[in-house]
């Protein structure tokens, strides 16, 4: 039986990178197995084009891009990495020459959405327009998903927040699509899968026992929950302090360090001031 | 990035380096809580956000009126992660970045994404040689995820880590953790000097004439970096690989020392107030070019003329400087650390060069080898002095009005943030990248950059595969993929070409 092979363009707007390196990180499987092996029986993702990991350089790698556009229709996985500035018509981010013109991230990533089979947003400037987003929005900065909407592309896009994202997000989202299909995706209304962004980071967390109990940390390194530190793992749905982070080395509120719920789709803006308490309405409001 | 090159019989006559993604950091910070920037500063580099962590808290710190009240735990901590950032980057740049366009993996494992498309033509080590090489690059992708499991031990998670504050160092070093990272520094420190370093080795002597090509300005900056308390000396533990680690007494300071150095090989004290940054041809108002960062300022004007980048030109008493572990690895070497001459001297011994052979492609490429195993070795020496269980934390307030400045080494190069105050929130925020020197555009004078001034004057073979031009840009670890275009002298377009 022969292997079914996907194609994968993974593009890199207003962002930095870290999401990329983020994925470099997965460990079972590992970027090896991503790159190379059959990911799931009888499936494997084939990388054609990511600006920083692949070896080509030059005119053959912008080919790369119009020939997957144009001969795979329908048949390529789009990921999109970074936010699209479209200020100035997309002036303030390009990623090469098309025509002896500046290729801007705006007009890419339309190209490439709409002939794509789906769309995976990775990290919270392509879901949600994330840090370059922010108050005042100097370049115009917005997610895949408004972009889309904006010009009429109806690829489905799934979002994977998180600024960076999670490997295992990305590695266990690519998984359901293989084994099972991009209907088996079982999505929020913010387009994100259940399973990673299902829960509230506080209903797991190490120190939820302290919240319970009223000890909390006065300052950075005390013992204590973090909630008085200005903690946002209490609005903030993800998994972290399930999986934690780095082949569960580590994650942010184990370090003694509070959430600054980086997956959410106000982030920065609505989650700062980072290190000041949380109000009531934001403790008691719900997006779910 | 892209490299727009101008080719005339074979020779590149003018070279334009541009930046060509603004994201707008300092004016999203301006009105932000000042600790904030210490998170959001980090974003602007997924590769190296803990330099961006480490210059901000320290921006933080002396805004804070912190710098001088760090408990030694916090300084040893920042140089444990910011260390392990450094063997992570490096690894990364050697052999997923650069190794590439030297070792021809498609003659290991065949025709395979993301290996082609490539340049074809001049690939020099073959068979079974060749054959280890991409199997260090396989290996080089295990370590490089473990120099980040090491890093989360105090930095919490990577990238964009938490560990490293205002005030210090949120994570609590206990002998347990301790002993964790001193195994996991080990394994990475083995392939260092087994693996890593005798490979740049085996490539430079392969391509022995990329020590004579992609010299630059030759003129080194280094800010310094790593600050570390004043040392007790303590027995250090017995390794696998029979190294005792740094050994040497130090008396606090830091690894890296700061200086300006030419091919005069003269160490000149450096001063961050000489620094100031021009925008004739980049993509800002006129209004703000030639100021020092700490008054400096952001404007963009994408309609300027002779604009060809959003980065700006950062000048050194109003000359051009290339950053980076050639620039460290040099002021060392000049001001006579005693471990930073021993290695650099048997590297040059090895592969039969002088000191000058540095300022070039490979001198880079090793400088970054040499530099990994100073830092690594450090690092066994900086866990040794960790007080278990003692604080690494001192509790801050954010005042009414303030200025800092933070300055240290990023993998790629200097790094300083500069941030004013006013009512307790972001009234200014400038930050200087080792990208921003090392790519920059011409400056108001029309000097050009240092990678610009590298590749002017390069021959090129082969215009369909113009090697010497990647391998001059990626030597330098932009930290923007990049993308190099060839012109012939009547403006012609030859060709683009890709770098990282």
């Amino acid at each position: 039986m022969g292997t079914k092979v996907y194609p994968v363009i993974w593009l890199q707007g207003a962002g930095c990178t870290g999401c990329s390196v983020s994925v470099l990180n997965a460990v079972s499987p590992k970027i090896q197995n991503l790159l190379l092996d059959e990911l799931v029986p009888g499936h494997q993702l084939n990388l054609l084009f990511h600006a920083t990991i692949m070896a080509g350089q030059g005119e053959p790698v912008i080919e790369v891009l119009k020939d997957t556009e144009k001969n795979r229709k329908g048949g390529y996985i789009l990921v999109v990495e970074g936010a699209i500035p479209t200020a100035e018509g997309g002036i303030y981010g390009s990623i090469g020459e098309k025509d002896g013109k500046h290729l801007t991230i705006l007009e890419s990533v339309q190209d490439l959405g709409r002939n794509a089979l789906l769309t995976i947003a990775v990290g919270t400037c392509a879901t949600f327009g994330g840090i370059p987003a922010a108050k005042p929005n100097p370049t115009g900065c917005k997610g895949v998903k408004e972009v889309f909407a904006e010009n009429g592309i109806g690829t489905p896009v799934v979002n994977l927040p998180g600024c960076p994202l999670h490997p295992e997000w990305f590695t266990g989202t690519v998984s359901i699509i293989l084994f099972s299909g991009a209907d088996a995706l079982d999505l929020d209304d913010l387009a994100r899968p259940k399973l990673f962004y299902g829960k509230l980071i506080h209903e797991n967390c190490p120190r939820r026992a302290d919240f319970d109990k009223g000890k909390f940390a006065k300052k950075l390194g005390d013992e204590g929950c973090l909630y008085e530190l200005g903690c946002k793992g209490h609005y903030t749905y993800a998994d972290c302090s399930l999986r934690q982070w780095n082949n569960g080395v580590s994650w942010c509120v184990k370090a003694g360090s509070p959430c600054i719920g980086c997956v959410e789709p106000t982030f920065p803006d609505g989650t700062s001031p980072m290190y000041e308490k949380v109000t009531f309405e934001e403790l008691t409001w719900s997006q779910k | 990035m892209a490299i727009e090159a101008v080719v005339d019989d074979g020779v590149v006559k003018d070279a334009k380096s541009a930046g060509t993604l603004f994201r707008g950091f300092e004016i999203i910070l301006q009105g932000r809580d000042p600790r904030d920037a210490n998170r959001l500063t980090q974003r602007i580099c997924g590769v190296c956000p803990t330099a961006h962590a480490t210059a901000s808290a320290l921006c933080l710190d002396d805004a804070f009126g912190l710098t001088n009240k760090l408990p030694d735990n916090a300084k040893l901590l920042r140089a444990l992660i910011l260390g392990s950032n450094f063997l992570q980057s490096h690894i990364l740049h050697f052999y997923h970045l650069a190794a590439l366009d030297y070792v021809d993996a498609v003659g290991a494992v065949g025709d395979l994404a993301p290996f082609v498309p490539r340049y074809e033509g001049d690939y020099r080590v073959s068979g079974k040689v060749n054959a280890e090489l991409v199997n260090h690059y396989l290996k080089a992708l295990d370590i490089r995820r473990k120099c980040q499991e090491m890093l989360s031990i105090f930095g919490g998670k990577m990238p964009h880590s938490v560990g490293i504050v205002p005030g210090g160092v949120t994570e609590k070093p206990t002998e347990d953790k301790i002993t964790n990272f001193l195994w996991r520094l080990n394994e990475i420190r083995d392939f260092v000097d087994n693996i890593y370093i005798p490979d740049v080795v085996a490539v430079a002597k392969a391509y022995s004439d990329y020590f004579e090509i992609g010299g630059g300005c030759k003129r080194l900056l280094a800010y310094g970096g790593f600050d570390l308390p004043p040392r007790l000396l303590v027995p250090l533990p017995r390794l696998a690989s029979g190294d005792t680690g740094a050994g040497e007494d130090k008396s606090g300071g830091k690894l890296f020392k700061s200086a300006v150095v030419s091919t005069n090989l003269k160490p000149e004290p450096f001063a961050k107030e000489n620094i100031t940054e021009d925008v004739k041809h980049s993509w800002y108002a006129d209004s703000g070019s030639g100021k020092n960062p700490a008054k400096g300022e952001t404007k963009p004007d994408t309609k300027k003329k002779q604009a060809y980048s959003f980065i700006k030109s950062p000048r050194y008493k109003g000359l051009v400087c290339e950053l980076g572990p050639l620039a460290r690895m040099v002021s060392n070497y000049v001001q006579n650390d005693a471990k930073t001459k021993e290695l650099v001297d048997s590297l040059l011994g090895q592969v039969g060069a002088g000191v000058d052979a540095l300022f070039s492609v490979l001198g880079r490429h090793a400088a970054r080898a040499l530099e990994s195993k100073l830092v690594a070795d450090a690092m066994v020496d900086w866990l040794t002095q960790l007080k278990p269980d003692e604080p690494a934390i001192v509790d801050s307030e954010i005042p009414e009005e303030g200025e800092g400045a933070g300055l240290t080494e990023a993998p790629r190069g200097a790094v300083g943030h500069w941030m004013t105050i006013k009512n307790k929130k972001i009234d200014r925020y400038q930050v200087i990248t080792p990208t921003a020197w090392n790519a920059s555009p011409k400056d108001d004078k029309g000097q050009p950059g240092a990678v610009e001034q590298a590749i002017i004057g390069t021959k090129v073979k082969d215009k369909e595969n113009p090697f010497e031009l990647v391998r001059i840009v990626r030597a330098f670890d932009p930290c923007l993929a990049c993308s190099v275009h060839l012109l012939d002298f009547r403006g012609n377009r030859l060709g683009i070409f890709k770098v990282v």
